[in-house]
């Protein structure tokens, strides 16, 4: 069956296709350019909404550290905007597309907050929720509404923005977006270890990051996984690497006094170099797509951070051929497992530690058939429908994106 | 249907400060509450009994005399008093208090140390009193994890305190923090002067049990770093104890920066001042803090603390910088010369602890400095976009002179949060109805410009009435039909945020026009 595809270029043209769903009780497909469709649970409707469209910054006030823009704008015009004004979105969103095997440099600001990606900044910069200050949409009842505001500090009313970081576009049809942007770090560093066992190297993280130096990355790969990152590979073993970020000479003094407090390292990766070895880490560029009929399932676990290792020990025992690496000193593994692996069984291996498991690259069938998101507890999940037809009474924005229903 | 929020006050029940109702009907000054329901006091009895077989002993108070201890917040213009107390000690008997409210059809308000500057804790006359003040135990201490698992009743110092042998703290850290509880810190997403750099209470939190009206028990994230499904701890925090009673908080701690220092900048004009704090951060520098006072707050302060502030400047400021030694000393540097490019009149570094401190008492006492020159005063709460400083501040001025009344400001500069402090005498008939009516024209020029109502104070009763000059009602319908999702019934905390209240089933109610195929103006392929 063809699909048909509205494309509209206002709020008030979207809530009428919107409202057209509804009379029609056909439900909707929600993209932006389409970059994180292989993300999340595939939604099967015969009407798409691309909303690719609604594009543009709106306002960029560098003084008052606030974005706004249409919520279809592409990160690859948001990004080079925001360097020319020495400022970044701090917590660091990746760029995923690698993992399905697209281009890099895709994706819209929208998408990003929908999925609320973060990077290894989010360590100590906060995720994508924390940025996101102020939102207008359409919502499932075609209205046109907003949420949040247009300055870093607010609490007039439920934070709304919030709830739409990590929706998955099954809330609000996104219009805008507003978002809080910080000052680039001027300087970046990272110190490596060579050669340690994960749960070695998980525990330099913990003491990095108990330290006053200010960590603003903690990622340990083992040698087969840090092999394929150029920046690192020719350590040929494991590496633990820790990122100090911010003006030059308070970078050089951290440095300095973290190489003391960990009783040595094996080497420091400067700024580009730093710059290419997160950029790999954020967008998990070992496990990188090849060949779309063999390529490993990817799951995106976060965890107790200093429980990383011995989830990861767990799940190499339960699973077998498994590889994974850490970030976010521990707390978030990155874990490439074979194709006929079992959610539940591998959410079992879980449970006992806290935390959840996301299946972020898998077949179509199967993003079909198993949990794509950690399931929850039957009270929650009765709280999460309500939420979801607070918003869309008749399930027509990305229904079952989430959950079968939501 | 709408019900109408119309005057408290029932005989009797001791209610007092509450507005009564004009009997001309027209527009009166002050709050007004959701109407007492004579059924549901009438079944007192009954619901004093089925709450002590829930929480026995000490903890349901119904003695007017200890009841008194309740019938307000830090907004002590607004009282009343709650039909009954209740104080839970366990995860378990909150949810049979509020199932058993939820069975009875009676309203609860929840209560922390009822430190609220907006009326959030206000009791109903109707409504059972729900103090989470038992729940007073840290639970764990995980450095590892760089979290603290506590119960909500313990203070925001509290964590900090417990912590501060090995080095870490807990961030926000709101004026009240030797006091408010940081589950009352979850209901209002409190903030602090240092919060621009370190983020309010909603960045701080890692994870929650809470009980919802119909006494379920959910958990939202842990100690792990994203909750996973709907971001719903991101909407409990802030949600000013409508949507839920917050049982269990996980709040990630920090290490303390290693160093801090503070300089004072006085200037000759607030643009001057205003255009620096710009100017700080477009060189890429986010301070711990960054303060400012106007003339009326400087003088204020200094003559109560003499903590050797300039009197001779119209804008003081204070920018505090933390961090490892070498970036504080190199950041000082850059502010201190960006001031004086900006036409700063007198720039002191600290040199010392003592002095640091010094600098801060003055402005941290600038609220009680104030309550010595004036018998009473309201504190506002608004954000702008910190380019507008200068309007308002000027505006302000008009305003005051409009209303016959002073007014003092202190600024979270950074984040462009004003804290106008309107002075008044409670004693002089009229004056406290001018004031809130000066504190509402503040409230709405800073959303004129761009702003919002309430920067970390919250909506309360307080700026309940406001929320439809910055929201609007399709805006107002979905936020009340998200606490739908928590709370069908209207039961928690009903009469705060929002300024009507709807029932659930109207707003759900949805209007399909049905049949047309319109949008010839969509492009479709």
């Amino acid at each position: 069956m063809g699909i048909t595809t509205f494309k509209p270029a206002t709020p008030e043209q979207l809530a009428d296709a919107v409202r057209w769903a509804l009379d029609a009780g056909e439900p909707l497909e929600l993209t932006g350019t389409g970059s994180k469709r292989g993300l999340g649970r595939p939604v099967q409707t015969a009407y798409a909404l691309d909303l690719s469209d609604l594009s543009g910054v709106v306002a960029y006030e560098p003084e008052e550290l606030v974005l706004t823009v249409k919520a279809a704008t592409p990160m690859a015009e948001i990004e080079p905007l925001l360097r020319g004004r020495g400022q970044h979105l701090a917590f660091e969103p990746p760029d995923l597309g690698g993992l399905y095997g697209q281009a890099p440099g895709g994706g819209t600001l929208g998408g990003v907050l929908a999925a609320a990606l973060a990077g290894p900044r989010r360590l100590s910069a906060g995720s994508a929720r924390d940025h996101f200050l102020g939102v207008a949409g359409v919502s499932g009842r075609a209205e046109v509404y907003k949420g949040g505001a247009k300055v870093v500090k607010n609490v007039t009313g439920y934070d709304v923005p919030k709830l739409m970081a990590g929706s998955f576009g099954t809330l609000t049809a996104m219009t805008e977006v507003t978002v809080k942007v910080l000052p680039a770090p001027e300087d970046t560093r990272t110190l490596l270890l060579h050669g340690r066992s994960d749960a070695e190297g998980i525990r330099a993280l913990t003491d990095a990051l108990h330290s006053p130096h200010e960590v603003s990355g903690a990622a340990h790969l083992p040698e087969s996984v840090a092999e394929r990152i150029p920046a690192v590979a020719s350590a040929r073993a494991s590496v633990t690497a820790i990122r100090l970020e911010g003006f030059g000479p308070s970078v050089a003094a951290r440095l300095a006094g973290l190489t003391a407090d960990l009783g040595g390292i094996d080497g420091v990766l400067d700024r580009d170099e730093s710059l290419a070895f997160w950029r790999a880490v954020r967008d998990v560029a070992p496990f990188r797509a090849s060949n779309p009929d063999t390529d490993p399932l990817v799951w995106k676990l976060s965890v107790p951070p200093a429980s990383g290792a011995r989830v990861a020990e767990e799940l190499a025992l339960a699973l077998g051929d498994v590889e994974f690496f850490f970030d976010w000193g521990g707390g978030l593994i990155w874990l490439a497992t074979p194709r006929e692996t079992d959610a539940a069984a591998l959410r079992g291996t879980l449970a006992p530690f806290g935390g959840h498991a996301t299946l972020v690259r898998a077949p179509e069938a199967l993003r079909t058939a198993a949990d794509v998101f950690q399931p929850q507890p039957a009270p929650l999940l009765a709280l999460t429908q309500r939420v979801k037809t607070s918003f869309d009474p008749r399930g027509v924005l990305n229904p079952g994106r989430l959950f079968a229903g939501v | 249907m709408v019900i109408p929020l119309v005057p408290g006050g029932v005989p009797g029940l001791g209610a007092r400060n509450l507005p009564t109702e004009n009997p001309d009907g027209e527009e009166q000054n002050g709050m007004k509450m959701p109407p007492p329901d004579p059924n549901i006091i009438a079944k007192r009895r009954e619901l004093v009994e089925r709450l002590r077989a829930i929480v026995p002993g000490e903890g349901v108070i119904v003695d007017e005399a200890e009841l008194r201890a309740y019938e307000c917040d830090a907004l002590t213009a607004y009282r009343a008093l709650p039909l009954v107390v209740v104080l839970p000690s366990t995860t378990h008997q909150v949810s049979e208090v509020l199932k058993t409210c939820k069975e009875m059809g009676v309203k609860v308000v929840p209560r922390g140390a009822g430190t609220s500057l907006s009326g959030g804790a206000l009791p109903l006359e109707d409504g059972v009193l729900l103090g989470m003040g038992k729940f007073n135990r840290i639970l764990e201490v995980d450095y590892d994890n760089r979290c603290v698992v506590t119960q909500p009743g313990v203070t925001n110092l509290g964590i900090s305190t417990r912590v501060a042998d090995r080095g870490f703290y807990y961030a926000p850290d709101p004026s009240s923090q030797i006091a408010c509880t940081i589950g009352g810190n979850i209901a209002e997403n409190s903030g602090g002067v240092h919060c621009l750099k370190y983020g309010l209470t909603t960045n701080n939190v890692l994870g929650v049990e809470m009980v919802l009206m119909d006494g379920t028990v959910v958990r939202l994230g842990g100690k792990h770093l994203d909750q996973g499904g709907y971001d719903l701890m991101g909407i409990v925090t802030g949600s000013e104890g409508l949507l839920g009673v917050v049982t269990e908080v996980t709040v990630r701690i920090l290490k303390k920066p290693a160093t801090a220092r503070a300089v004072l900048i006085g200037f000759p004009s607030n643009e001057q001042a205003g255009d620096c704090v710009a100017a700080i951060i477009a060189a890429g520098i986010i301070p711990g803090g960054m303060e400012m006072m106007d003339r009326p707050a400087i003088h204020a302060a200094e003559d109560f603390l003499h903590a050797g502030y300039p009197l001779d400047v119209e804008a003081l400021m204070i920018v505090e910088l933390d961090g490892p030694a070498a970036e504080v000393d190199h950041l000082i540097d850059r502010v201190v010369a960006i001031a004086n490019d900006h036409g700063a009149v007198s720039a002191r570094a600290s040199t010392s602890e003592e002095e640091r401190l010094l600098f801060w008492a003055g402005r941290k006492a600038a609220f009680p400095a104030v309550g010595r020159i004036s018998p009473d005063y309201l504190c506002m709460d608004g954000t702008i976009p910190r380019k507008a400083l200068p309007l308002v501040l000027s505006r302000m001025q008009e305003l005051s002179e409009r209303h016959g009344l002073r007014v003092a400001n202190v600024f979270h500069a950074g984040d462009g949060n004003l804290h106008p402090l309107i002075l008044y005498d409670a004693n002089k008939p009229g004056e406290l109805e001018a004031a809130e009516r000066f504190g509402a024209d503040i409230l709405t020029l800073c959303v004129d410009v761009g702003g919002v109502l309430t920067g970390e104070h919250g909506v309360g009763v307080e700026k309940r009435d406001l929320m439809t000059h910055q929201f609007s009602k399709t805006d107002l319908d979905q936020q009340q039909r998200l606490k739908c999702a928590f709370d069908p019934d209207g039961l928690l905390n009903p009469g705060k945020v929002f300024p009507e209240l709807h029932r659930c089933a109207e707003l759900g109610r949805l209007h399909v026009s049905g049949g047309k195929l319109p949008f010839p103006d969509i492009p479709r392929f």
